[in-house]
């Protein structure tokens, strides 16, 4: 991941590179997202067929979770709608109690795989988004703190991000989670499962973008019209959410991006794992893991279907990653 | 066209015609070189000048192959003592690169595998040119290192590069170039990232090697200080076109294109010895980009003499004093 | 370049130093240490007698002291969910951890330097875009989902290799290893694939980068004006710069396998310390979880440490200061 790491920060460069001549000229955000968006990316977007692909792969399957309770065939998790005797239903078939149809076919409890991928996806697709934007948050906070105030607060962030940085965010996300299990009352554990996984997988990966974000605004601390705006008696949170947060937002995005497959991907490892989302509410790690009990029973449609959308899921994400990642840097090309 | 020189490609060292180099980018098809032409005599010192952009350093590469993607030659022959090597195959042409032509480039500190002993460098370049032993070969490179004045030289052949100052990086680039016996030498800005304290010394040991040797120099600069100092002739190029080429005095003192004109107008005291203080011109405007090449003669829009016809037909190189210079000022309008 | 190796090891020992703390803190402040040994009918007297034997009365620096000290000494305290010594666990499982790991790393590194010099070398070739391609499906292939469709072919539809376990060991030196028997061996293919097959993808496309930039330098076109064939240019000169920097890397890459064992361990049943580690998690055992935290932290600084000093040695620049 440290590679990824490099490069985002080569394009945090690259991008803060901007420069404000007065302290009356603000950068809008609409102005800031209007300059990334500038003729080159779109550009390198009409010529790449896989990156159109991927657009369109993530956004059918980003819209298929949003959208899941009213295109589900079936209330997968209403036991009350279950039919036992629809269990094992194989792909394109009907099932044995209700005769009803199943696409994908049904699991052991006779739910409809469809409609178990689509709900699956969704706490997917929440928990990585929400861990993303936990992890930004926290990231881009300290990162302008470290990067604005300097001193022994700058060195303490940075000393706690390299420790980190030490240990695999895999092996961080699932000791975090291992210690906020153990910090919940037993009879809430389950409830509090998604919560404790989105404050995981956010904190283990909050350090790239604090790296980030104080590279730029130390860069940007030092130009004269963050000086003047000090000079003025501006206090520090409005020159930093003024003037430092808007150039930094473009490598955040870049960052964002990459990162969410790997959130994606580290949710579904630890629901795998049986440390995730619990089997009540299953997220597509737990579905892959209740999958594989029946390979050997023949059932290959459990597994199967949800492991083809996690990996369209993240690799339509890590390609979408990797285009942004490459139209902001031409230095890579 | 090539009145002055007076030689045929078959007698000339080196002998560049017409040569193009395109880069096609998604805005069009680039032309940082649009028809070079010109002559090196063995054992002469050709300087090339012209600004940044002007297609120098891409010449020189041209010539030896070495474009980086995705440039490549579009058009144009280049023809070194007599055989033509721009359409060389890859085994032949790697024989060419250090044998007969060497090249020295710009930053020293970046020319020389770091985590390699200079020594080990030198030798590996001496047995693929001279066929020598693996023991004759490193008393070959201790001989060049000699050559190029590197104090302790033979102890100094076990060190790794960053343990050379950057003059003594740039002999031992030197030193390189030269131990494959090449009979010609491109050196692209060869002395412009050292200190001014040792670029003259730089200079003058490149300069009495190749005397010595009679090897040609293609010697590639922005500064008219070296051009005057070192060079037998020079060739100014302006957007990827031979302005004029001619003998360096006449060049300097005599020039018959307005481009060189202006040149030597915004350059303090390029002849040795003319104490005669000048005002500094400055010619109006700059070059254009490669986008957008004006029509006709590149630099029309600039020129204080511009004619109808300049921006329309490129001008021709015809010769003009001991010159060959391309300007309508010194051609015949063709009736059209 | 004593003092090189000297700041590196006090760093190392300041992360170990951060490690253990939050390990003590763990082990301290989760859940109740009392409780979870004595049980609900122990008596007042039982359970202070036993903060008194742990040292829970003593002030919070000194059982920070003692912990580590006890923990240097390989004594990790007692498993809340089976009452066996944590260390003795440790050292049981620990063979088929590091077997694994081992021949995973060397696998990746291996292969992932291969094809990512083959790739950067071959830029432009089919069989190198191919790869490239299909090297991404591989890191967008979660490793649990790499182990599970290992086993659906192989050991499912196939029947060629085992999907659990491994196999039979035998006692070589008191190390109960699994590579001297055939079963053993057997056992170990699909783990060591699924393991190694991520990181063996990082290291190839880190390689490659690595290797394309290392082209275009200035030394690498003076190379080519020299003269050089490719094969003297692609290995000679421009291999050697690309594998030094990402040395680093390539070790970190060792690192996270360790870190991915869990995972593949809980994939294949495997017995060793990464699928105690997620029991552990599953139970809330905290012994087990501090303990394990503390070997990682031990592992990473020391793979750190060793890839600081095999870059001075490889790289000429950093030798002399």
């Amino acid at each position: 991941m440290s590679k990824i790491a490099t490069k985002a920060t080569d394009v945090a460069d690259g991008v803060a590179g901007t420069s404000m001549d007065t302290v009356e000229l603000t950068p809008g955000i609409a102005a800031r997202l209007g300059s990334i968006w500038s003729s080159d990316i779109v550009w390198s977007f009409r010529h790449s067929p896989v990156t159109i692909v991927a657009a369109l792969v993530f956004t059918s399957l980003l819209l298929a979770a949003v959208f899941a309770p009213w295109i589900s065939p079936y209330t997968p998790f209403d036991p009350a709608s279950l039919n036992l005797m629809d269990g094992f239903t194989p792909p394109m078939s009907t099932g044995m109690g209700s005769g009803a149809m199943y696409w994908l076919g049904t699991d052991d409890q006779g739910r409809d795989v469809f409609s178990t991928i689509l709900y699956g996806m969704r706490l997917s697709l929440f928990i990585g988004i929400a861990a993303v934007a936990f992890a930004a948050v926290v990231g881009v906070t300290l990162g302008l703190i470290a990067g604005y105030t300097g001193g022994w607060v700058d060195a303490l962030i940075m000393r706690i991000a390299d420790i980190q940085l030490t240990f695999p965010s895999i092996m961080v996300a699932l000791l975090i989670f291992g210690i906020a299990r153990g910090l919940t009352p037993p009879e809430l554990r389950d409830q509090m499962a998604i919560w404790v996984l989105i404050l995981s997988i956010g904190l283990s990966e909050w350090v790239q973008f604090a790296r980030t974000v104080r590279g730029s605004a130390m860069v940007e601390v030092k130009k004269d019209y963050v000086q003047a705006a000090r000079l003025l008696g501006r206090k520090p949170h409005h020159i930093l959410r003024k003037h430092i947060l808007p150039n930094v937002l473009g490598p955040v995005s870049v960052i964002a991006t990459i990162y969410l497959a790997l959130a994606i991907i580290t949710e579904a490892t630890l629901s795998f794992l049986g440390v995730g989302a619990p089997p009540t509410s299953p997220s597509l790690g737990t579905l892959i893991s209740i999958g594989q009990d029946y390979l050997f029973s023949g059932e290959w449609w459990i597994l199967l279907f949800p492991s083809l959308t996690l990996l369209a899921l993240a690799l339509s994400v890590n390609l979408l990653g990797d285009w942004l990642r490459d139209a902001l840097n031409p230095k890579l090309q | 066209m090539t009145a002055h020189t007076g030689a045929t490609p078959a007698q000339s060292l080196l002998s560049v015609r017409d040569l193009i180099v395109e880069i096609p980018t998604r805005r069009g098809v680039l032309r940082p070189v649009d028809g070079v032409s010109f002559e090196i005599q063995a054992g002469e010192i050709l300087g090339v000048v012209g600004e940044s952009g002007a297609g120098k350093s891409i010449t020189g590469a041209a010539i030896i192959r070495l474009l980086e993607r995705p440039a490549r030659i579009a058009g144009g022959s280049v023809h070194l003592a007599g055989r033509r090597i721009d359409t060389l195959d890859s085994d032949s042409l790697r024989r060419v690169r250090g044998g007969q032509i060497g090249t020295v480039f710009q930053d020293p500190s970046t020319s020389l595998d770091p985590l390699q002993r200079i020594g080990d460098q030198l030798a590996e370049t001496a047995r693929l040119h001279l066929g020598v032993s693996r023991s004759n070969a490193r008393e070959r490179a201790l001989q060049a290192l000699i050559d190029v004045g590197i104090p302790g030289a033979a102890e100094r052949l076990d060190a790794y590069p960053h343990e050379f100052s950057g003059g003594m990086r740039q002999r031992v680039v030197i030193a390189l170039a030269l131990i494959g016996e090449p009979d010609l030498v491109i050196a692209d800005e060869p002395t412009t990232a050292l200190d001014v304290s040792v670029q003259a010394q730089v200079l003058g040991l490149l300069k009495n090697l190749c005397r010595e040797r009679g090897t040609g120099v293609m010697l590639i600069t922005h500064d008219m200080g070296v051009i005057a100092e070192t060079t037998d002739r020079v060739a100014v190029l302006y957007a990827g076109r031979v302005a004029e080429v001619g003998p360096t005095p006449a060049v300097l003192t005599d020039a018959a294109h307005p481009y060189t004109r202006g040149l030597m107008a915004s350059t303090p005291n390029p002849i040795p010895g003319d104490k005669h203080q000048r005002r500094l011109q400055q010619i109006p405007g700059s070059m254009p980009g490669l986008l957008s090449v004006p029509t006709g003669c590149a630099f029309h829009p600039r020129c204080e003499h511009t004619m109808a016809i300049c921006s329309q037909r490129r001008p021709p190189s015809v010769p003009v004093r001991s010159s060959d210079v391309g300007c309508w000022l010194h051609s015949e309008v063709p009736e059209t | 370049m004593i003092a090189y190796i000297i700041r590196r090891v006090l760093q190392g020992s300041v992360v170990l130093a951060v490690v253990g703390f939050i390990a003590f803190a763990m082990f301290r402040f989760m859940g109740n240490p009392i409780e979870n040994m004595l049980g609900q009918e122990a008596t007042r007297l039982d359970r202070a007698a036993l903060a008194e034997r742990l040292g829970l009365n003593d002030p919070v620096p000194v059982q920070y002291v003692k912990f580590l000290g006890k923990a240097v000494q390989g004594d990790f305290g007692v498993s809340y969910r089976n009452g066996v010594p944590v260390a003795e666990m440790i050292v049981q499982r620990l063979p088929a951890t590091l077997e694994l790991a081992f021949v995973s790393a060397v696998l990746a590194v291996f292969f992932g330097i291969v094809l990512g010099v083959f790739t950067a070398i071959r830029r432009d070739g089919v069989l190198a875009n191919i790869v490239m391609s299909t090297s991404l499906i591989g890191v967008s292939l979660p490793t649990f989902l790499i182990g599970v469709l290992l086993i659906w072919v192989f050991a499912v539809e196939l029947g060629w290799l085992p999907s659990f376990g491994r196999g039979e060991t035998a006692n070589l030196f008191g190390w109960e290893s699994g590579l001297v028997t055939a079963s053993g061996l057997k056992s170990m293919i699909l783990p060591a694939i699924t393991l190694g097959l991520y990181q063996m993808t990082l290291v190839m496309r880190l390689v490659r980068s690595e290797m394309l930039e290392v082209l275009r330098t200035d030394y690498i076109r003076f190379a080519r004006a020299r003269g050089l064939s490719d094969r003297a240019v692609n290995f000679g000169h421009a291999l050697k710069n690309t594998l030094v920097p990402v040395i680093t890397i390539i070790g970190m890459q060792v690192g996270q396998i360790a870190a991915f064992a869990i995972v593949t361990e809980t994939v294949f049943q495997w017995p060793g310390v990464g699928l105690l580690f997620i029991n552990s998690i599953q139970f809330v055992d905290i012994p087990v979880m501090a303990a394990y935290l503390l070997l990682v932290g031990v592992l990473f600084v020391t793979i750190n440490l060793i890839v600081d000093l095999l870059y001075a040695v490889v790289d000429p620049r950093l030798r002399v200061t």
